[in-house]
């Protein structure tokens, strides 16, 4: 009884609570990693540190007016960034946080994570097109053909893992990796895999979909309140969701001496959504046409031969 | 493994999935519900201050003219078609990278034969245009 139904129960509290914490303590760590790194403070008046600022702008987000506006399409508009937080915390589901420790142990875990990144697509595209505005538009249909480009060689980066592996169950891509981490063999592939999981998550560099300088806010230009909100803590669980891959696939989960497992994997994510907010911090955007070309042109011919010699070299040598 | 028997497992409803699907199922559940509270929450606790500015598309200041259901610029129509063309190919190679090491050469040399008849299409497509963006490719 206890082991079979309020070990999951406990363990999908626990996926959802660190799904909903970290996006939430992310939008302040960001804040401040910005302000540090272009020298100035950032929040740091709501509580120590500045801490309470995100509580205090989660308790203004709720009282402010639940605006659709009557020009756009009421249901899309209000499914939209739903759909977005769903497809984004559904993820969570397959991440193993420690052995044995995941809500669903799918044995097509990395398969589940590649459907439910797709599905979020279209969060931005309805969204961008429901609302009715024409930069909302812009941003939308940029943001369709950006993330529809990236998913097809995010797929085909993490494959040679798969190889090495010999598996799409995460918790065994982990044992895998007890010799030696992925990133080192597949160094090729983290690479491609990172620069499409920046590119998913819509940050900068690649943040075109919502570019404020030319388009506003993008596709959630008429959004306010809530419905904004949603949009916003997808995004930082996006963030967190693809620096977790990244540490299951490329950097050995939650191995690591001394530390319990659960330690090892949230010190990893830390560091690699520290570089996420880095890249932010540092880099300029590209230009619409040099982001689709670097896809389809580079990355993907790339991320087609990392699969071709990771193959072979896996059946050379073993 | 430390995979715990689930009830649906026992009962052998969905083979495939067994391991998680009660929990998967659950966690489902709970996400749409967290989902539908934070909407309704923002509803009923919102204040409504109906205003003539409000009905309007914001779009930087300027009088939004006509409707914004526009027709959408060819490459990106383009995109959507290559997406459908590379992605369903990465399934064939997905179910090739889980059992490589079983399949062996043979199977390494039908996938690479595989890629390479894509890399070829990709290659056609490039040079057709198929991939250029903007003033560029108006020059031309």
């Amino acid at each position: 009884m206890i082991e079979t139904i309020v070990r999951p129960l406990l363990i999908i509290a626990a996926a959802m609570g660190t799904a909903l914490t970290t996006a939430a303590g992310l939008i302040w760590l960001e804040r401040r990693l910005l302000a540090v790194w272009q020298d100035r403070l950032g929040p740091n008046r709501v509580g120590p540190f500045g801490l309470l600022q995100v509580v205090a702008d989660m308790i203004k987000i709720f009282f402010k007016e639940d605006w659709i506006p009557p020009f756009a399409d009421r249901p899309v508009f209000v499914i939209a960034p739903a759909l977005l937080v769903v497809s984004v915390l559904m993820s969570y589901a397959v991440v193993p946080f420690a052995p044995g420790i995941v809500v669903a142990d799918l044995n097509v875990g990395l398969l589940f994570f590649l459907a439910m990144v797709s599905l979020g697509v279209y969060g931005l595209a309805l969204g961008g097109w429901s609302s009715n505005n024409k930069y909302a538009l812009l941003g939308a249909i940029r943001a369709t053909a950006q993330m529809l480009s990236y998913e097809v060689f995010m797929g085909l980066a993490v494959m040679g893992v798969v190889i090495l592996s010999g598996s799409f169950n995460l918790q065994q891509i982990v044992r895998a990796q007890e010799g030696m981490w992925f990133c080192i063999p597949q160094f090729a592939g983290l690479v491609i895999f990172l620069i499409a999981g920046f590119a998913e998550s819509h940050r900068l560099p690649f943040d075109l979909p919502e570019a404020e300088s030319e388009l506003i806010a993008g596709f959630h230009t008429e959004y306010s309140g809530i419905k904004f909100g949603l949009f916003f803590v997808g995004e930082y669980m996006g963030i967190t969701l693809i620096s977790m891959m990244t540490v299951i696939l490329f950097f050995g989960g939650w191995m690591g001496p001394l530390l319990p497992p659960v330690v090892w994997f949230a010190l990893k994510t830390f560091v690699l959504i520290c570089v996420f907010i880095l890249m932010r911090a540092s880099l300029a955007r590209p230009r619409y046409d040099q982001l689709m070309h670097f896809a389809w042109k580079v990355l993907l011919p790339l991320a087609l031969l990392n699969v071709m010699v990771t193959g072979a070299i896996v059946l050379a040598f073993d | 493994m430390p995979m715990q028997p689930l009830p649906m497992a026992e009962a052998n409803a969905l083979s495939p999935w067994q391991p998680g699907v009660f929990s998967l199922s659950i966690y489902f559940a709970a996400v749409l519900v967290l989902t539908i509270v934070l909407l309704a929450l923002a509803t009923w606790l919102g204040e409504r201050r109906p205003s003539v500015e409000k009905l309007r598309a914001y779009e930087s200041g300027i009088i939004p003219t006509g409707t914004a259901r526009l027709r959408l610029p060819v490459p990106f129509f383009m995109v959507a078609i290559f997406f459908l063309i590379f992605d369903v190919e990465g399934a064939y190679i997905f179910s090739w990278a889980v059992a490589c090491y079983d399949l062996g050469w043979k199977g390494w040399s039908q996938i690479s034969f595989f890629i390479a008849v894509l890399i070829l299409g990709l290659i056609y497509i490039w040079r057709k245009g198929g991939l250029e963006w903007g003033p560029t490719f108006k020059k031309r």
